[in-house]
């Protein structure tokens, strides 16, 4: 096998998943997808977080035990008490034994938190879009940069040679609906004519997401409580000769339905130099038959844009 | 204490307009990309920037400048430079969102006086704490998404002022962390200063209805004839499911005008109204009656609430994340 291009990161589940779709799906990441590094926990909403924080827990060890890098989601926006203290004691945990885990930065509220010497990386809904925050997140102790999903390639070259000075690992939103906004009022819980305080997890009937539709039946975006989602998915398989070459070093893979490990695998072969660009996308297709896919945003001018390979 | 009004203006002479009728501090931006409100003919040069802040500070009045969109990879100058002339003409405080930027601005202004803007949606006090402690700004405004309550709690955990929004268009979702713009048509407020930018729409007939369209995408459809309503994506009527309607917000706008009593007892420094896109006209009626509101308050007399309801008249308006029931 060649030497791989890019290193691979399970993204945090977006969706309010059961706990038995959780464990199942960390133990098969664990036991069969060859991946780097897992993001995991809750990053959407902090009321979905006690349905599965045993299953994390466990999951945590599973996937450390099958040699993977844990690191912790934390949520993209922190308003609650609880919510902060959470935070807080996430980045600093108590005693702040040696080796304690790295935390995903999705809310700059944390960055205040990281001790001096503390390391962390920066999850797709910081705004991350110059040189000159990326050097000042570096600083501060970033080891990893996911971008924002709209940044436009011609962004994503310069960024990584800034990366590359800084030391820091440069990775783009490869696959999966892309996070576009976040929000206090939760949209599940609006459609269903309930307020987000007596939601019933109504979330929960959606495991990729509500499709939200044009009144021509054009499909668009995708709720998810909180946080507004393309309808498409990202998938930038096709495009990782273009990618490696501007010093794009990982690749996050957000979790969904389907045969997610075999799209880690298509992945992993594309990102090693073993598969074609067509061969990838194809593999993918297969893996997640009903997804519409684009890499838009990079290429095709709007996020929607169709892809930019065939 | 009297609460701060805050005012926009889109051009000089709304900024005269919005001192003239009392404004006590007035927001603009240059005309390029740097400013969240970068709309074609509207905005300052830097000539007209130097004369306003000029006319300001002869009326005593302030001028905020705002450069609050995200620096372009590899452009970083054309953001630095709009700081640095904000700075060399006096402005009283500039109002920027970028960790980048705010670095730059800290260290090559220390005097200059910096608020962070309402697009860093630093929603807590940990991060508004964090904004202070990094680059000692001075102010922060709160994104939409608190409640009044919340706010209060922020107020009473950070020592630097606060700024909320009172009046005018209303983001449904944190400000600065949404590119369901750039999804549609590939302009974004954080990346061109734009949300659903006039270049991108179009109104079509179809089957006898009006379609407003951003990007291509379906946003309203009304009966041919009615008014057709500008299709802001996140305003628009979609559907979800069973649900058909307006999945994100109604068509309204912010009127939290009854909320002054409250938002100042919860420790707001100033209230700011939305609209450096509004006429002259508009700018001036608003601001006329904020600043007698705010008087009102200021003297301990009850707000009139027709003046202001007169100002939204055939509008919806809501009072947003102010009460816990929007969310």
């Amino acid at each position: 096998m060649t030497q791989a291009r890019f290193e691979l990161t399970v993204g945090p589940v977006l969706f309010n998943w059961p706990a038995a779709r959780l464990a199942d799906f960390y133990a098969r990441i664990a036991d069969e997808a060859p991946v780097d590094r897992v993001v995991i926990g809750e990053s959407v909403c902090s009321k979905r977080e006690p349905f599965h924080a045993d299953v994390t827990e466990a999951a945590i060890g599973r996937l450390e035990r099958a040699g993977k890098k844990v690191v912790l989601a934390s949520l993209t926006l922190v308003t609650l008490e609880r919510e902060r203290r959470a935070a807080r004691a996430m980045v600093a945990p108590p005693g702040d034994e040696a080796g304690s885990r790295e935390v995903d930065i999705d809310d700059l509220t944390l960055l205040g938190f990281v001790p001096p010497g503390g390391r962390f990386s920066i999850g797709p809904m910081v705004n991350v879009y110059g040189e000159a925050t990326l050097g000042f997140l570096a600083r501060h102790g970033a080891r990893r940069i996911c971008l924002p999903p709209e940044l436009p390639f011609a962004s994503v070259a310069i960024l990584g040679r800034a990366a590359a000075e800084q030391g820091v690992g440069l990775e783009l939103f490869a696959y999966g609906r892309m996070p576009l906004a976040i929000s206090g009022r939760c949209y599940h819980a609006r459609v269903h004519g309930l307020s987000k305080d007596s939601c019933q997890f109504v979330c929960e009937q959606d495991p990729d997401g509500l499709p939200v539709r044009t009144s021509d039946g054009t499909d668009f975006l995708a709720v998810n409580g909180v946080q507004t989602l393309s309808y498409k998915f990202a998938n930038l398989v096709g495009d990782l000769d273009r990618l490696a070459g501007v010093g794009v070093t990982s690749l996050r893979l957000s979790p969904h339905t389907g045969d997610f490990i075999a799209v880690t695998h298509a992945f992993a072969a594309a990102a090693a130099g073993a598969l074609s660009a067509q061969e990838a996308l194809r593999r993918v297709r297969e893996a997640q038959p009903q997804a519409e896919f684009t890499d838009g945003f990079l290429f095709g001018g709007y996020g929607a844009a169709p892809l930019s390979v065939a | 204490m009297t609460l701060e009004l805050v005012c926009p203006a889109g051009t000089p002479a709304a900024l005269r307009a919005a001192i003239d009728a009392g404004a006590h501090a007035v927001y603009c931006g240059f005309n390029d990309e740097t400013n969240a409100r970068n709309f074609p003919g509207l905005n300052f040069s830097r000539a007209e920037m130097a004369d306003a802040i000029g006319y300001a500070h002869r009326h005593d009045a302030k001028v905020l400048v705002a450069i609050n969109t995200f620096p372009r990879a590899g452009d970083f100058a054309l953001w630095t430079r709009a700081v640095d002339d904000a700075a060399g003409m006096q402005a009283d405080a500039v109002i920027l969102a970028d960790l980048g930027l705010l670095d730059h601005a800290a260290r090559a202004h220390p005097s200059l006086r910096l608020h962070v803007s309402v697009q860093a949606a630093a929603a807590n006090a940990d991060a508004i704490g964090f904004y202070a402690r990094s680059f000692g700004v001075r102010r922060v405004v709160l994104p939409r998404v608190l409640t009044v309550q919340e706010i209060a709690a922020i107020n009473r955990d950070i020592a630097i002022e606060t700024e909320v929004f009172i009046f005018g268009g209303l983001c449904v979702m944190a400000e600065g962390r949404c590119s369901l713009s750039s999804y549609a048509c590939g302009n974004s407020p954080n990346m061109n200063g734009a949300c659903s930018p006039a270049s991108q729409v179009e109104y079509r007939e179809e089957d006898g209805d009006l379609v407003s369209r951003l990007g291509g995408f379906a946003i309203h459809r009304v009966k041919a004839g009615a008014p057709a309503p500008y299709p802001t994506l996140c305003k628009g009527s979609f559907e979800a499911g069973a649900y058909r309607g307006h999945v994100f917000e109604d068509p309204v706008s912010l009127d939290a005008a009854s909320l002054i009593p409250q938002l100042a007892a919860a420790g707001v420094t100033a209230l700011k109204i939305e609209g450096r896109q509004r006429s002259r006209a508009y700018t001036q009626a608003v601001v006329r009656n904020f600043r007698r509101a705010l008087d009102a308050h200021a003297a301990g007399r009850p707000i009139a609430a027709g003046e202001l309801r007169a100002l939204t008249e055939g509008q919806q308006t809501t009072a947003g994340a102010y009460s816990k029931t929007w969310r």
